[in-house]
């Protein structure tokens, strides 16, 4: 591995002279190198998404207002062979009108919108190469979504996280305050979206601690959500998923009673990825299951 | 259902609409519930029209019967008792009562005056002086575009005043806590009329999801139920950056005023008045001033350094450390013509091709010169070195391997165009373009073509070669990712020359288009994750460091992309089109410009550090090295400078 990266840069003479050349190294931690070791010795060919999901009512409410949707398909004869899933946690907002109507109305335009336009450069050979950028395509849904909700369910809202995997890039669309978190294979866990709440912001600016923030009287407030507002502004980034990591999408019915160390390990430890799931849910029903619980969970093999 | 008693001084704003919920009583009232045009209200007040409907009910102008000869003209303001506790329901007429009782004592121009309070039913009304005007969200929304900094700052002086009136009230301060643009009225006179005080409305929290659709202009500390005078100086503050800006804090994430500078919005507002308002804004209650006579004071002196009538420019501070800053370079070296390629440095020489046909190596410390190397073209590609020789193409249409040492040709490759793509090495090959349309990879061991791509079009773009893959673009905006073999991976097409060269990080390659976009694509399978769109054209090839990307136009301008989400981070004015590339080295982002001006700028903020003038514009990428930049220029000189 050392070699080839010499080959690369042999005609240069920067990476000779590392400390003046501004490139700064660092030995990797042992965590790291279990899991590098781990994924060369088992190889997927092709590179596949696993994925399961699993949802709770909880214990304190009698309706069920998220919505959860899975896709996930790899092509053969592709000439990329890149895997493709598409993953949505809607959350809607009880106490406002129809909160169930946003969320799975939201779910329908955004899976819809995303799939109608994959749907020839996916399942065609030749393949028809999709005009528009990966976030270009994000936003639109969404944007759609946010029209047809003012539109037929006027006055609910929902929150909504969208995941579009192709190959090694994960795309989000995220509104609201469900999660998406990337956990690494050498065990580390990070939130990859930012919620849309008035303790988050709070807590950003250092004006109230995370302790504070989990038990803030005003923790459900959000200043966005689909279907509210006229204009919206969804958060859009790419991110690289790595082989072996895992995606998490939840809505705060999980990650709101479960804390994310102990969602780690719980995904960690189980055995397979449907018993992680399933124990993420219970886990969240032990601790009260004050709201709805939702969770998806993919892994990246390769 | 539990109400929440808050006691945020915010209620009846004129143009506001929300409904009000819940049971309805008939009498003459209308469908919301709202008095009707001409029902006398308790025996004295002869209502008119509504001029607002709050939260808590409804604003009435009303006639005070009470004067039959004269038209005495009221404000009389409803509130709609619902919650239905009873306890609940009379806490809230006690608070009203109070705050009632405040009112009545105080005594100021910019406070309108209160006649009466009385409670029929669940409803509790105040009377009081009926303003003629309009206030300023009403403003906002009928004026096109920015109002005049000079009439803020009048606005903003007056509001101080009144209060400090407020802040200084025996025995106890009296804070506004509800200082927004709906609260504040100019009358016929244009001055300023505070309206809304101290009426108590309930809040429901605590369901899920409930919007705030927030308030906005309140500081984070309200939301810990913390509001002292400084909770009036930020919503001052954040009163004024509206007006100023045209942008409801409403309408944004909480708090995110530094997301939104003013003068960043509004140009024509001057730096003093921006600082003076950044200063009220501060997140930190401690980091305000202190007390509203310090804002009041600050403001006056805004007025009196840019002058309300006669405008003064005081040039900012910062602006003069930079001009004077006297960059002298370590040393500077004639060539015979311009300097349009990107040097290289190997062993302590520097080499870069010039317009006048030859390869120069230099000394890099002294610039002394050590031998040069003619073509018969001109040479603007950046040089590869490898073990003894150094590789570079020429517009003469060869690949030159000239020995280090001698300075000597080694070798040399014909194609049939021009070169003017770099070559790069790896895997004992070296790959380049030219203006024959092909990418070519030449065998170093037996210095023959070891294969060649057709690609329709010349190719000027460098390649930049990562995990085996060759990706460059030609001249027609095909991009491609080749194998070490010449097997085309995949392909993407822009909708312009692609001159730029490419560079790959974090498994996503960048590269701009004379499509005037920035592009990111996918270095696996070629996906289009998103593009960038500048103003003009581009053939800058970007820099990748941390989370960013940076890249210039013929815009005038170097950008700052985030990598994850393709938005703006900074952008950066040069004085002409920017066609030289960027080069990151520590915290600097180092990039010429056709204005002749090479700029040293923070990459994190997009502030510049320095620049230096050179005399022609500068079209090639810099190169830095130990603390210190070599860069070549149309005036003939390649300078060497300290980082």
């Amino acid at each position: 591995m050392l070699k080839f990266i010499k080959k690369i840069f042999g005609r240069n003479q920067e990476t000779a002279h590392q400390a003046l050349d501004n490139v700064v190294t660092a030995p990797l931690s042992e965590a790291q190198l279990q899991s590098i070791r781990t994924i060369t010795v088992n190889r997927y060919e092709p590179p596949q998404l696993l994925v399961t999901s699993a949802q709770s009512v909880g214990r304190q409410r009698e309706l069920n207002e998220d919505s959860l949707f899975t896709f996930s398909t790899t092509i053969a004869g592709h000439s990329s062979n890149a895997p493709f899933g598409l993953f949505i946690i809607a959350d809607g907002m009880g106490g406002h009108q129809y909160g169930e109507v946003a969320s799975n109305t939201a779910l329908r335009v955004i899976s819809g919108y995303i799939l109608k336009k994959f749907h020839n450069s996916l399942f065609n050979i030749p393949s028809m190469p999709v005009e528009e950028s990966l976030q270009e395509i994000m936003s639109a849904a969404v944007a759609e979504a946010q029209r047809v909700i003012l539109n037929e369910a006027p006055g609910s809202g929902t929150t909504v996280t969208a995941a579009l995997v192709l190959g090694q890039q994960l795309t989000i669309g995220h509104v609201g305050d469900s999660r998406a978190y990337l956990l690494y294979n050498d065990e580390r866990i990070d939130a990859i979206t930012r919620d849309h709440s008035l303790v988050r912001r709070l807590e950003e600016l250092g004006q109230i601690t995370a302790a504070e923030a989990a038990v803030h009287p005003q923790r459900n407030v959000l200043y966005r959500a689909l279907g509210q507002g006229e204009t919206l502004d969804p958060d859009l980034s790419t991110v690289p998923f790595p082989i072996g990591s895992y995606l998490l999408i939840c809505s705060d019915g999980l990650w709101g009673v479960v804390p994310d160390d102990e969602l780690k390990k719980i995904v960690f430890e189980a055995p397979t990825l449907q018993r992680a799931c399933q124990n993420l849910i219970s886990a969240a029903n032990s601790a009260g299951g004050p709201d709805n619980i939702s969770a998806i969970l993919v892994q990246s093999l390769g | 259902m539990d109400y929440n008693l808050l006691i945020i001084y915010d209620s009846l704003r004129i143009m506001e609409t929300q409904r009000i919920n819940g049971p309805g009583n008939v009498e003459d009232r209308s469908e919301i519930g709202q008095l009707n045009s001409g029902t006398n209200l308790g025996n004295r007040y002869l209502i008119q029209e509504v001029i607002g409907v709050g939260g808590m009910g409804s604003v009435y102008r009303a006639r005070d019967l009470h004067f039959p000869n004269v038209v005495k003209l009221v404000a009389v303001k409803e509130m709609i008792n619902q919650a239905p506790d009873p306890l609940v329901r009379q806490t809230i007429v006690q608070n009203f009562e109070r705050e009632a009782n405040i009112l009545a004592t105080l005594s100021h121009a910019s406070i309108p005056r209160i006649y009466d309070y009385f409670t029929l039913d669940n409803r509790s009304y105040l009377v009081l002086e009926f303003v003629n005007g309009k206030d300023l969200e009403v403003i906002l929304s009928q004026s096109e575009g920015f109002i005049l900094e000079e009439q803020v700052l009048a606005w903003g002086i007056e509001l101080c005043d009144v209060l400090s009136f407020l802040h200084s009230h025996k025995p106890d301060p009296i804070v506004f806590r509800d200082m927004k643009p709906s609260n504040v009225m100019i009358n016929q006179h244009n001055h300023i009329v505070l309206v809304d005080f101290g009426i108590a409305k309930t809040f429901q929290s605590g369901q899920k999801g409930t919007m705030i659709g927030t308030e906005g202009y309140s500081p984070p500390e309200q939301y810990r139920g913390e509001a002292t005078v400084q909770a009036d100086i930020y919503a001052l503050g954040a009163t004024l950056h509206h007006l100023l800006t045209r942008r409801d804090p409403r309408l944004e994430p909480p708090f995110s005023f530094a997301e939104r500078p003013i003068r960043k919005m509004n140009p024509s507002v001057s730096l003093e008045f921006e600082t003076v308002i950044n200063t009220a804004l501060q997140y930190n209650a401690e980091d305000r001033y202190k007390t509203i006579e310090d804002f009041k004071e600050a403001l006056v002196s805004v007025g009196r350094k840019t002058g309300l009538l006669n405008r003064i420019n005081i040039s900012s501070p910062t602006s003069k450390s930079v001009l004077n800053n006297e960059i002298k370079p370590v040393w500077a070296f004639q060539c015979e013509d311009e300097l349009r390629g990107t040097p290289v440095l190997h062993k302590g020489v520097v080499y870069i091709g010039c317009y006048d046909n030859n390869l120069y190596a230099l000394s890099a410390s002294s610039g002394e010169f050590q031998w040069k190397y003619p073509t018969d073209g001109g040479i603007v590609s950046r040089p590869a070195v490898f073990e003894d020789a150094i590789y570079f193409g020429s517009e003469d249409h060869r690949l030159h391997a000239v020995s280090i040492r001698t300075g000597k040709l080694l070798w040399s490759y014909y194609t049939e165009g021009r070169i003017r793509s770099s070559p790069r090495i790896s895997d004992n090959h070296i790959f380049f373009g030219s203006d024959d349309t092909c990418l070519h990879a030449v065998n170093m061991a037996t210095n023959r073509e070891a294969w060649k791509v057709e690609t329709g079009s010349e190719v000027r773009s460098s390649p930049f070669i990562f995990n085996e893959i060759i990706y460059f673009g030609n001249e027609v905006g095909d991009f491609f990712a080749l194998d070490y073999r010449g097997n085309i991976k995949w392909r993407f097409k822009a909708k312009r020359n692609i001159t730029s060269s490419p560079c790959v990080h974090n498994d996503v390659v960048y590269f701009t288009s004379v499509d005037s976009h920035l592009y990111a694509l996918d270095a696996k399978s070629g996906w289009l994750i998103w593009r960038f769109r500048m103003d003009k054209p581009s053939i800058v090839s970007p820099a990748a460091v941390d989370n960013l990307v940076i890249a210039g136009s013929s815009d005038g301008h170097i950008y700052a992309v985030e990598a994850r989400t393709a938005r703006e981070v900074w952008r950066f004015k040069t004085e002409h089109q920017v066609n030289g590339s960027p080069v990151v080295y520590k915290d600097c982002v180092y990039c010429g410009s056709v204005d002749g001006h090479l700029y040293c700028i923070e990459y994190k903020t997009g502030r510049l550090r320095w620049k230096f003038e050179t005399k022609g514009p500068i079209t090639g990428t810099p190169l830095v090295y130990d603390d210190i930049v070599y860069v070549g220029s149309h005036d003939h000189f390649i300078y060497a400078l300290l980082a």
